[in-house]
């Protein structure tokens, strides 16, 4: 009804304009311009901004914090119980407070995660290959090198307490239900344990050097390499890059077991969702898409911002070039514009 | 005179011969693009029933469509009208597009009932239509049950066809 | 054969065999135009301008563009708009131009409308003028689908499956068209065909005779006047230019235009490098998927208006579907717009905001086409429905009425 108005007020904003301005003697081309101006922007801005703001429901922007908020006031929101949720992050926030100590978290994750999973930057390597890990986890474990850097303190303190419930994926994964996360929850540990493990993971992260490159690298192809690093660690162990040459670790047969469905390739969806939609996704996908199986996974600000540039870096390649270009020609076809109005006004001066 | 309308004749008839052909060739044009062979012996999938599970949706793909089996469940209620028997158990067989415009509902196997995300219809464990847009049930395709334990989709068995006459015309319009 | 004459010049040359000197007059130089138009009489020269650029670009497109639905995706979105040199730029420049295209048809469409130049001898201009749009609209639909995206793919499905509503021979239809039971490779690569081959050379022979319907009853003008070009042109031709009312096709008419395609391309390349998510829907970056649909399915935008009138009759009337009423107001939408020239029965030609009666019609026929535009894009639930329906209605309603509405205007105007 709102745009059926506005469709009206639209046609009778036009009478007026156009009385208006032959009143004010304005150029007649010049009033037939200003009427197709307006029309135009209108449906322009009726099938664009105006649907995808009726198609897509906003949602608040990504949030760093990861203190459990927006789990809350989800759960509240469904008019569900949110005790239990509110009490996990209130004693994660606690943990939190504990300053850790990165050799006492060394001798933890030697006895507690190497079982698992490898930490190739310390020498700890893969326990199995992919595919093996695939069919004994489910799903490939990820090398811990730079998870320090990659993921955010405090989704890290809440990861290792309870997996389930820091990467946002109960319904996955319903306490007592038939499919049991790979990753055991922690909580019976000491606060300050946890503390120690996540400050260690930070302390290895921090030692890791930048992946190199080719001797003379652009700027784009440093940024690029960094960025895959990241994206390799946060991504791949279920999606492909394809357009990158990039293959998911755990195949498509052992993911679909796992979360119930196949990951997408991730090659064109900078294209196809966004920056700002892949912001807000990835840092937590639940409040986008209720009910996917994808989970949380906890990137901290600086990781998924490298996230989503590699992703442009690879389905958007040639953003740069484009943006380099386009001035360009919008000033050439200026100068063009203003030599075709100087013949055109020469030939039209014997006519008047 | 006579002359000249021969001279018309012999036109209309030059132009009627050359119709003829003009005719003959737009049909073997329209030949061409009929579906191959191949297409139409792909016409048919075949599933085997005995694995199923009740109260879960089995998406099988025919004609590119995606048919949506459902194995009713003993505690499910009864919905024997759209449903058919195969052995001891009740199946719902149909075509898993939305009869609102197109999109996949979603089985949610708490309520046993199927939601459209597009614009929230929502339909029964038979497929019948009871919440939102959508307009009539989702479409039963042909189908015929072979050895007991498999249907065939893109056949239409006895099954089918007792199927869809003892349904009232105006809940199902294929 | 006539004598020929030892040639002076390389002109010389060409004029013997091909007679330049007086092509170039009937033409060009001598081809005569009314003074009194403004830059919406540019619309057709930029429409070529356009066109070219669609063919040009396509060339490109077409050197790496593979049709077949495992590799159509891939080509274009890596291949093309990653790896080829400058492959983005053809890319863009042809999606966009491809929509660009329609909003400056309708521009063209609706300055005839609004000036009256469909009638009183320029009635052929205006039935090519259809039989572009519709060709059209096949180029651009045709092409969408090459894309081989979910829109590309949903797109097809959905208008393939409204053939699907004729009586008795629907389903075989459908079939027949899609060379199977769903959208599937023998459908991208038919489509194919058409889209780079048939209705490419069609179209060129199109653009051609709309050129030559122009010829004799000349375009229309500012104010719908009728005049002399005889006795015009002669005045132009000996010197008083600035009395005459004609202008000659080259270099007066075309040297506007010009001026108005450079203006317009920077508007064009503007969209081309900064806001083409309009024109290359951000779903059609997903691979097609039959199993899979999106949330939300719509048609380019400007099939947006015929899309709404489709979906408009969403329940049953006397006894006929909604789905089966939808489908006739689409047919009816289709058709209308090419017999409006024996619609309107008023004989005046001349502006609409001149005319007492079609001045109402012609506004209140835009402000219907935006609404249902703008309706046919959001999901019919709710509300939406309903303003659907009474816009559709409105539509139907205000092409039923034209007759009546312009009979009683040439009573009002008398004749003239
Ligand atoms: C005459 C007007 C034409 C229109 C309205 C038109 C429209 C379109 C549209 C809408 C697309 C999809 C755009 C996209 O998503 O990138 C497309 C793609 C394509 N067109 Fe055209 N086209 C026209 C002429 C041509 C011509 C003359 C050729 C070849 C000689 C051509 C070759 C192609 C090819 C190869 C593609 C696929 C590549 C792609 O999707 O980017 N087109 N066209
Ligand atoms: S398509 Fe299912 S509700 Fe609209």
């Amino acid at each position: 009804m709102f745009a059926l108005y506005v469709g009206l007020a639209v046609a009778i904003l036009l009478i007026v304009l156009n009385i208006v301005l032959s009143k004010l003697s304005f150029p007649k081309e010049g009033r037939i311009l200003a009427i197709i101006v307006v029309l135009v922007g209108y449906i322009y801005w009726g099938f664009e901004p105006f649907a995808h703001h009726e198609m897509h429901p906003h949602v608040e922007d990504a949030s760093y914090a990861f203190d459990g908020k927006q789990d809350i006031e989800a759960l509240e929101h469904a008019g569900k119980d949110a005790t239990e949720t509110k009490a996990f992050w209130a004693s994660m926030a606690k943990i939190a407070e504990h300053k850790g100590d990165a050799v006492a978290g060394k001798a933890l994750v030697t006895a507690n995660c190497t079982g698992c999973h490898s930490i190739k930057a310390e020498g700890f390597a893969e326990v199995m290959s992919d595919a093996d890990a695939a069919v004994s986890y489910g799903v490939t474990p990820p090398d811990l090198s730079i998870a320090g850097r990659v993921y955010d303190r405090n989704f890290l303190i809440a990861f290792i307490a309870n997996p389930v419930k820091a990467m946002h994926i109960e319904h996955k994964y319903p306490v007592g239900g038939e499919k049991v996360f790979p990753m055991p929850a922690s909580d019976f540990m000491q606060p300050q344990e946890i503390a120690d493990m996540v400050a260690y993971l930070a302390d290895a992260a921090s030692k890791v050097p930048a992946p190199k490159v080719k001797e003379g690298a652009s700027e784009f192809e440093i940024s690029k390499a960094a960025n895959k690093e990241v994206f390799e660690t946060a991504c791949v162990r279920c999606h492909a890059m394809n357009y990158a040459g990039i293959q998911a670790k755990t195949s498509a047969d052992a993911m679909s077991k796992y979360i119930g469905a196949t990951p997408p390739d991730l090659s064109q969806y900078i294209r196809s969702r966004g920056d700002h939609y892949l912001h807000n996704f990835i840092n937590d996908p639940q409040r986008k898409l209720p009910g996917t199986g994808m989970p949380r996974v906890g990137l901290n600000e600086k990781a998924q911002t490298q996230v989503v540039e590699y992703m442009t870096q690879i389905g958007d390649s040639k953003k740069d070039e484009r943006e380099a270009l386009g001035p360009k020609v919008l000033i050439y076809l200026t100068i063009l514009a203003i030599f075709a109005l100087l013949w055109k006004q020469k030939i039209w001066r014997d006519l008047h | 005179m006579i002359n000249e309308s021969r001279r018309g004749f012999m036109g209309k008839a030059f132009g009627a011969v050359a119709a003829v052909g003009a005719v003959a060739s737009l049909v073997a044009m329209k030949k061409s693009w009929d579906p191959l062979p191949s297409v139409m012996a792909a016409g048919f999938t075949t599933v085997d029933l005995s694995k199923f599970t009740g109260n879960k949706l089995e998406i099988v793909k025919w004609q590119g469509k995606p048919i949506f089996i459902l194995k009713m469940a003993a505690d499910m209620p009864s919905v024997e009208k759209r449903s058919v028997k195969v052995g001891d158990n009740y199946y719902s067989v149909m075509i898993g597009l939305c009869t609102h415009l197109g999109c996949i509902p979603a089985y949610r196997d708490t309520t046993h009932d199927f939601k459209c995300a597009c614009h929230g219809g929502e339909f029964d464990a038979a497929g019948v239509h009871k919440f939102g847009p959508p307009p009539r049930p989702l479409d039963i395709p042909p189908f015929t049950i072979k050895d007991g334990n498999t249907i065939v989709l893109g056949e239409a068995g006895a099954e089918y066809k007792a199927l869809i006459a003892s349904l009232s015309t105006d809940i199902n319009k294929a | 054969m006539a004598e020929f004459e030892k040639a002076n010049s390389i002109g010389e040359w060409f004029d013997q065999r091909l007679n330049v000197k007086a092509f170039t007059k009937v033409m060009m130089t001598e081809y005569w135009i009314p003074k009194e138009i403004n830059f919406l009489w540019a619309m057709g020269a930029l429409l070529v301008m356009l066109f070219k650029l669609l063919i040009i670009t396509g060339i490109f497109l077409l050197m790496y563009y593979k049709p077949d639905v495992n590799m159509a995706f891939d080509s274009v979105n890596y291949t093309i708009m990653q790896e080829v040199g400058y492959g983005w730029l053809f890319r863009n420049i042809h999606g966009v131009g491809a929509s660009v295209v329609f909003l400056i048809i309708y521009i063209h469409m609706f300055t005839a409308i609004y000036y009256g130049s469909y009638k009183k001898g320029r009635e052929m201009i205006w039935l090519s003028g259809m039989l572009l749009f519709v060709l059209f609209s096949a180029e651009g639909f045709s092409g969408y689908m090459l894309p081989w995206g979910q829109m590309s793919y949903w797109a097809a499905y959905v208008i393939t499956e409204i053939f699907g509503g004729i009586p008795f021979i629907g389903g075989d239809l459908v079939i027949w068209i899609r060379g199977n039971f769903y959208v599937a490779d023998a459908t991208l690569t038919r489509f194919f065909m058409l889209h780079v081959l048939l209705i490419p050379v069609v179209l060129i022979g199109a653009i051609a005779f709309h050129f030559y319907t122009l010829r004799f009853p000349h375009v229309n003008n500012e104010e719908g006047e009728f005049f002399d070009y005889k006795k015009e042109s002669e005045k132009y031709l000996a010197g008083d230019k600035a009395n005459s009312k004609v202008i000659a096709f080259w270099p007066d008419f075309l040297s506007k235009d010009f001026m108005v395609i450079a203006i317009f391309m920077i508007f064009f390349f503007y969209l081309v490098f900064y806001n083409n998510g309009f024109a290359m829907d951000p779903v059609n970056f997903d691979k097609a998927d039959g199993m899979k649909t999106p949330a939300h399915i719509y048609p380019e935008w400007y099939f947006l208006w015929s899309y709404e009138v489709l979906r408009g009759f969403f329940f049953e009337i006397g006894g006929i579907s909604g789905k089966d009423l939808g489908l006739m107001a689409f047919g009816f939408a289709q058709g209308i717009f090419l017999v409006l020239p024996w619609l309107d029965r008023s004989p005046m030609v001349k502006p609409a905001n001149q005319r007492p009666v079609f001045k109402y019609w012609f506004w209140l026929l835009m402000a219907d086409l935006f609404v249902l535009t703008i309706f046919g894009k959001l999901p019919p639930t709710g509300i939406n429905a309903y303003v659907g329906f009474f816009a559709s209605t409105t539509f139907l309603g205000l092409f039923i009425s034209l007759p009546f509405l312009s009979k009683i205007e040439a009573k009002i105007v008398g004749g003239k």
